[in-house]
């Protein structure tokens, strides 16, 4: 009787002590995640973009200030958020880059080629000796505008526009892209993120499927790679998991890309953007 | 209410649904092949021709998600008939050799340079020896499969087939079929069954 009642009372109050430590440890996370935050190098990247944005540049010395990314020419904020979605003057669904590809032609004059032409910006030590988007201390103007504009989203909600036919088709195509298999090894985007709690070597993997880890990705991005000393975009990371994938290359800002983010927004709805994010 | 007539009702409110929420699938099926033949461009040993699928990869895409008994019995039952083994008493290679290639993740990337031989990337999904703590959880745990096992010749062909199509004995398993689209090599496979089976190697410590 009386082991009984001691029994009940342990049990009584483990649960919550359990919770308590749980709830510890995320807290440390997050005040850990607040730190790193707080110095987060993707800050100058934000700066960059916002002089880009603002000055006159290309054969036609205008700035993107009339740039339309959505919500009316020349707002920026919440824009990124509610992207990729169609543009009437494209007929296109487009995703940020896309978009500023759009306005950099335009708006600036530049030919498509000219505005896609250094879509990353380069590594500190070149990740690939080969790669005409990496090189020591080359910067992207790409890059740096869209690290300003999703800077301007922060801590909105996630709402990509499902309401034309084509932003619906393009959630649809992303979706089969998504279960595609292929290539020598057999891989899609499915095979590392179709599963909760798996891991390449220490990595841990998002499940896409699943809402809070789809927004906790889609939401920190575009990001501050330590790893690499370059801020990242959400383009740069479809075109690397495609690589790794042992596809052949994703064209950037292109429909399958944009069909893909598409379909990332979506399962991200409803989360909070907090991006640019600062990353391993 | 008559039979045929509830029959039409149904077909007509899956039309008019259909219509009003989402593109037809045959609709995001032309559009997904549209995107393959656009989106991609070769480079390097990467060539677009990787983007075609055969009936395995066709299969699982399709099926995704949930993978009917029939479809995944006809799967492993033709990827069984793709697997060559060695002679017989050349299963087992060097455990050393093994433990190099399933450190190694590179190859067939556009970005690896194609003169040099692919690892086989299993530390990426797979814990093997105990002293590599880098490891990956998409496959399971190979800790100590050989001390459990054995090293009977049955075990090593089963581990042989394992490597050279997963795909014969799971069908839309996530690890490459290795041997059959020629990642890696009938010598390189032999290594990793003795990473795998031998006494000494430091997966069976």
């Amino acid at each position: 009787m009386r082991i009984d009642r001691v029994l009940a009372g342990v049990l009584a109050v483990m649960p919550p002590c359990f919770a308590l430590a749980q709830q510890d440890t995320q807290k440390e996370i997050e005040r850990y995640r607040q730190m790193l935050q707080e110095s987060n190098p993707a800050e100058l990247f934000e700066a960059r973009g916002e002089e880009l944005w603002k000055t006159r540049r290309g054969p036609k010395n205008a700035s993107l200030e009339r740039c339309d990314l959505g919500l009316g020419p020349g707002v920026v904020k919440g824009a990124y958020v509610q992207l990729p979605r169609y543009f009437a003057d494209t007929e296109r669904v487009q995703d940020a880059e896309s978009r500023l590809v759009t306005c950099m032609v335009g708006l600036q004059g530049f030919t498509p080629e000219e505005a896609k032409r250094n879509p990353f910006s380069g590594t500190g030590v070149p990740m690939i000796a080969s790669d005409p988007f990496s090189g020591v201390g080359r910067r992207s103007v790409m890059t740096d505008l869209v690290a300003w504009i999703a800077s301007q989203s922060r801590g909105m909600k996630i709402a990509p526009p499902m309401s034309h036919p084509k932003e619906r088709l393009a959630y649809q195509a992303g979706e089969r892209l998504f279960y595609y298999r292929a290539g020598p090894y057999d891989f899609g985007c499915v095979t590392c993120h179709g599963e909760e709690g798996k891991r390449i070597r220490l990595q841990n993997l998002p499940k896409m499927t699943n809402a809070k880890d789809a927004q906790r990705a889609f939401g920190t991005w575009p990001g501050y790679r330590v790893s690499e000393g370059e801020l990242r975009s959400m383009q740069w990371r479809m075109w690397e998991c495609i690589r790794q994938m042992r596809f052949p290359e994703l064209e950037f800002t292109s429909d399958a890309s944009i069909a893909l983010i598409t379909y990332l927004a979506k399962k991200a709805e409803g989360g909070t953007f907090d991006a640019p994010a600062i990353k391993r | 209410m008559k039979p045929r007539m509830i029959l039409a009702l149904a077909l007509s409110s899956i039309w008019i649904a259909g219509c009003a929420t989402r593109p037809s699938d045959s609709e995001a099926e032309r559009a997904v092949a549209e995107m393959i033949k656009v989106s991609f461009r070769t480079r390097g040993q990467a060539t677009i021709d990787r983007l075609g699928q055969d009936d395995a990869q066709a299969l699982c895409s399709k099926h995704a998600g949930e993978l009917p008994k029939g479809v995944s019995d006809g799967i492993e039952k033709a990827q069984q008939a793709t697997i060559r083994y060695p002679n017989p008493g050349k299963l087992m290679g060097d455990w050393r050799q093994g433990e190099r290639i399933a450190q190694s993740g590179v190859g067939k990337q556009f970005t690896d340079d194609p003169a040099r031989p692919a690892g086989g990337s299993c530390y990426n999904c797979h814990q093997l020896s105990k002293n590599e703590l880098s490891f990956g959880t998409i496959g399971p745990s190979l800790y100590q499969f050989g001390r459990q096992r054995g090293a009977s010749e049955a075990i090593q062909k089963y581990v042989y087939a394992k490597i050279y199509n997963p795909e014969a004995s799971v069908a839309c398993s996530n690890m490459p079929r290795f041997g059959h689209n020629g990642v890696l090599t009938e010598d390189q496979i032999t290594h990793l069954v003795a990473l795998l089976l031998d006494p000494d190697s430091p997966v069976n410590k």
